[in-house]
């Protein structure tokens, strides 16, 4: 809790800070803007937050963007299914695609970055072959549908920040009240002891790649009714990048069980507006990439250095307490 | 029989190593207090004793691993001080580890000379492949061991590689090389092949120190044992006086049973029901066993002789199980923990902090951690539920600590061990299998498990204890099954118990 409330803080200050500089950025257009963005891919951060916190990692998510951004116009518009079954189709897809993942790493103990780097080439392939590398989109039908993306509530919020609190919630309440979460931070922290305890860690494993599988492929939708342009080929390329960045952002550590929902949030904002503030600032937007490295690496450092004042404080008062 | 404390070099007036009054403490244990041990030239000594004696500990303080709280090493009628490993390899001590310290991946040659490579051209990091290759070959020949330096050290059987250690070991000039447990994993044919090199070192004058807990072997091929027990000098024993009954003697430190109060449990139905259970890698050795209500067993045997495995079988770790297990004289299929935990089934695994518990969660979470399931409404945990667990078993196994919600990590060894207990005892089980269940906690702490045990026993909870503490063993059994190499070797009841038959199954030789 304590480290979710840090992160959120360290979110508020670049903001007030950039927002000093240049008042601009704290503009209603802007702040939208940001909003926007933070929902679409904090909804992917989530995602890769189940799998970090089980030790795990997810490089396909990117490549599933692509095959379900790709798949979800080319079902409405190209084959002419009913808006529901083109979603169910695309999302019993994800959940079979993050459940195979899971099944790979639990039964057949295969490297998660391995399995996942498998993935990444085959999605994108995937996408490619099948729509033959021709645009996606909906042109200008299912405007009523694009409205789930494209609407503001009260004309300012816009819905893919709602969406990203709502999924927050409820992936709030199942990691920390539900049975599920514990196991999944048990066995994320130490799976023997997890196994010794009666949980049945595989299939606690294979869930987290369905979570996470599913809301890439629920956000690749999102970004296709966004964008309303799916380029196959590129759709989607790197942004697992950005989902793992926001959720390491927001506390979760790769060597697994540690992680809050709130935090990964704040951390997929904090890309969101690390992004945004080069541009305000006129830092050469080249830079961009460079100045996103650089604040990740800045906050694992810091993090770990906090992390061995407190252990080496817990040793003395351990050995005072003896 | 000399007297313990007094080491006695024989033959050679003149040790190559001799270590007088030798201490080392680690948090809690005194596990050198005040040894002394004197190794010769061409002398192969054994260095024996239970398990927790000080062996390895002394071997160790020897080796540069862990340098000694207070005591003195001579080499050779010089004093030293031996603070780092290389400091030992310069001395020209070797120390073979029982898991053997080899890059598999690597050739012999490269193995031999890791990390002294010789060098072309001056030494600008370019290795000299010609040199390993041909030195290799000189000492492999030494050896006879008819190997090329080329083969990658993965494709060698254990012996083969254990031989390649002691070829690095002599490729550093070693004269004295320690071997802890080095037949633990020999055939008998490889056994063999390693006692005729031990005696081929012995006669160019390198002084063998073996340490190993085969008191077989060690009439076979010591010229001289040294006894250690609770991290003292027990005694030595000469060439001539080297005797099972001797050893053993030595190492318990009693020739007379000793009698704890101990009071027979009412021994109820049967409860668990083991039959043709196999330790994993022994399937050739079916277990059959059987545990009843309110009885304590306890489980004797040396470290490997597959009691671990063997609890862990029966819990489901490793999967479905050979054999057959009942509870309550129904058959139950287990096939994990989960299965074994709904027939009733508890495991309180060895290692507490790896298997045990969740160090950084808290107290709470550890303790709910296995009945989570059973405080569920939906899949939502009753918070307050799971709390009034934790505070219920934090009075009840009296845990020292401020809070439920204070992590486990930061408390002491005895106080993590009641947590596991409590985690484990919530669920109510019929059958709690204990590992070593007192191990490395402080005797308050300990007492106090022994009467939780007593109580348990008490309500009828059929209870088997692995423990390598054999004052445990004979403390809280009503009877005590023996393990060894993978086989149950014997039972003993109450009337029979003793340290030396306990010591005679767990050594195989009785």
């Amino acid at each position: 809790m304590k480290k979710t409330l840090a992160i959120f803080l360290l979110l508020a200050v670049i903001f007030l800070i950039t927002g000093i500089i240049e008042p601009l950025f704290l503009g209603v257009g802007n702040l939208t803007n940001m909003a926007r963005w933070t929902g679409l891919y904090g909804i992917l951060a989530i995602g890769a937050g189940f799998v970090i916190i089980t030790s795990g990692i997810d490089l396909s998510i990117g490549s599933l963007i692509g095959l379900s951004g790709s798949l979800f116009p080319l079902f409405l518009v190209g084959k002419g299914l009913p808006v529901g079954v083109g979603f169910a189709l695309v999302i019993f897809l994800a959940l079979t695609i993050g459940f195979t993942h899971g099944v790979l790493i639990t039964k057949l103990k295969l490297q998660p970055f391995i399995v996942t780097l498998c993935g990444l080439f085959i999605y994108r392939g995937v996408a490619r072959y099948i729509t033959g590398e021709i645009n996606q989109g909906f042109g200008n039908d299912f405007q009523g549908l694009r409205l789930i993306v494209k609407y503001r509530v009260f004309d300012v919020i816009p819905m893919p920040f709602v969406i990203v609190l709502l999924l927050g919630g409820i992936a709030a309440l199942f990691l920390n009240k539900t049975v599920y979460g514990r196991y999944l931070l048990a066995l994320g922290r130490n799976e023997k002891a997890a196994r010794f305890s009666g949980i049945n860690t595989d299939r606690m494993v294979i869930c987290a790649y369905m979570i996470c599988s599913v809301l890439a492929g629920f956000g690749g939708m999102l970004f296709a009714l966004d964008q309303n342009s799916v380029q196959p080929s590129t759709f989607g390329n790197f942004y697992e990048l950005y989902a793992i960045a926001g959720a390491v952002l927001g506390g979760c550590s790769l060597r697994g069980g540690e992680g809050t929902i709130g935090g990964i949030i704040c951390g997929a904002a904090m890309v969101e507006v690390i992004k945004n503030a080069v541009f305000f600032l006129n830092v050469a937007t080249e830079s961009e990439f460079t100045v996103i490295g650089c604040v990740i690496l800045i906050g694992v450092t810091v993090d770990e250095f906090i992390k061995r004042f407190a252990a080496k404080r817990r040793a003395k008062q351990q050995a005072s307490g003896a | 029989m000399t007297n313990p404390g007094n080491s006695m070099p024989n033959a050679d007036a003149n040790p190559f190593l001799e270590a007088t009054g030798i201490h080392k403490r680690f948090p809690g244990v005194h596990a050198l207090n005040n040894v002394n041990a004197s190794f010769c030239h061409g002398e192969v000594v054994a260095v024996i004793g239970e398990n927790g004696a000080g062996k390895s500990t002394l071997m160790k303080v020897i080796a540069g691993v862990h340098p000694p709280d207070a005591g003195s090493i001579t080499l050779e009628g010089e004093p030293v001080t031996i603070p780092t490993v290389s400091k030992a390899t310069e001395l020209g001590i070797a120390f073979i580890h029982q898991e053997l310290n080899l890059s598999d991946n690597l050739s012999v040659g490269a193995n031999i000379y890791l990390g002294r490579e010789p060098r072309k051209f001056g030494g600008i990091g370019i290795i000299d492949q010609k040199a390993i290759r041909r030195d290799t070959r000189d000492i492999l020949n030494q050896l006879e061991m008819d190997c090329d330096p080329e083969t990658t050290v993965r494709e060698l059987s254990i012996g083969h590689q254990q031989m390649v250690e002691i070829a690095k070991a002599l490729s550093q000039n070693a004269r004295m090389i320690i071997m802890d447990e080095p037949t633990s994993s020999l055939t008998q044919h490889e056994t063999d092949r390693l006692f005729n090199l031990i005696r081929s070192l012995k006669s160019r004058g390198v002084c063998i120190v073996y340490i190993s807990h085969r008191l077989m072997e060690v009439g076979q091929i010591a010229d001289r044992v040294i006894v250690l027990r609770d991290g003292e000098n027990s005694g030595e024993l000469a060439r001539r006086e080297i005797d099972h009954e001797r050893m053993v003697s030595l190492m318990v430190g009693r020739s007379l049973t000793q009698f704890y109060q101990h009071e027979e449990h009412q021994r109820g139905a049967p409860v668990l029901e083991v039959s043709d259970v196999a330790v994993p890698g022994h399937s050739d050795r079916p277990i059959n066993f059987t545990l009843h209500a309110g009885e304590v067993v306890g489980m004797a045997g040396l470290v490997g002789a597959g009691r671990t495995e063997l609890a862990q079988a029966i819990f489901g770790v490793d999967g479905a199980i050979s054999g057959t297990v009942k509870v309550e004289g129904e058959v139950v299929e287990i096939n994990n923990p989960r299965d074994a935990i709904n027939a009733g089934i508890a495991l309180v695994p060895e290692d507490r902090r790896d298997y045990g518990l969740i160090t950084e969660f808290a107290v709470r979470d550890n303790v709910s951690l296995s009945a989570l399931d059973r405080y569920q409404t939906g899949k939502f945990v009753r918070q307050k539920e799971v709390a009034d667990l934790a505070a219920d078993a934090v009075d009840e196994f009296n845990v020292k600590t401020t809070s439920i919600e204070n992590e486990v990590g930061l408390l002491s060894g005895g106080n993590q061990q009641k947590v596991v207990l409590a985690k484990w005892i919530s669920l109510k089980p019929k059958v709690l299998l204990l590992d070593e269940p007192t191990r490395g906690i402080d005797v308050g702490s300990k007492s106090e498990i022994y009467q939780l045990i007593e109580d348990l026993a008490g309500q009828g909870v059929a209870i088997l204890a692995i423990s390598s503490d054999l004052e445990e063993i004979l403390r809280i059994s009503d009877r005590v099954l023996v393990m060894h190499d993978g086989a149950l070797t014997g039972e003993l009841g109450r009337d029979m118990l003793s340290e030396e038959a306990v010591m005679g199954l767990a050594t195989g030789l009785s």
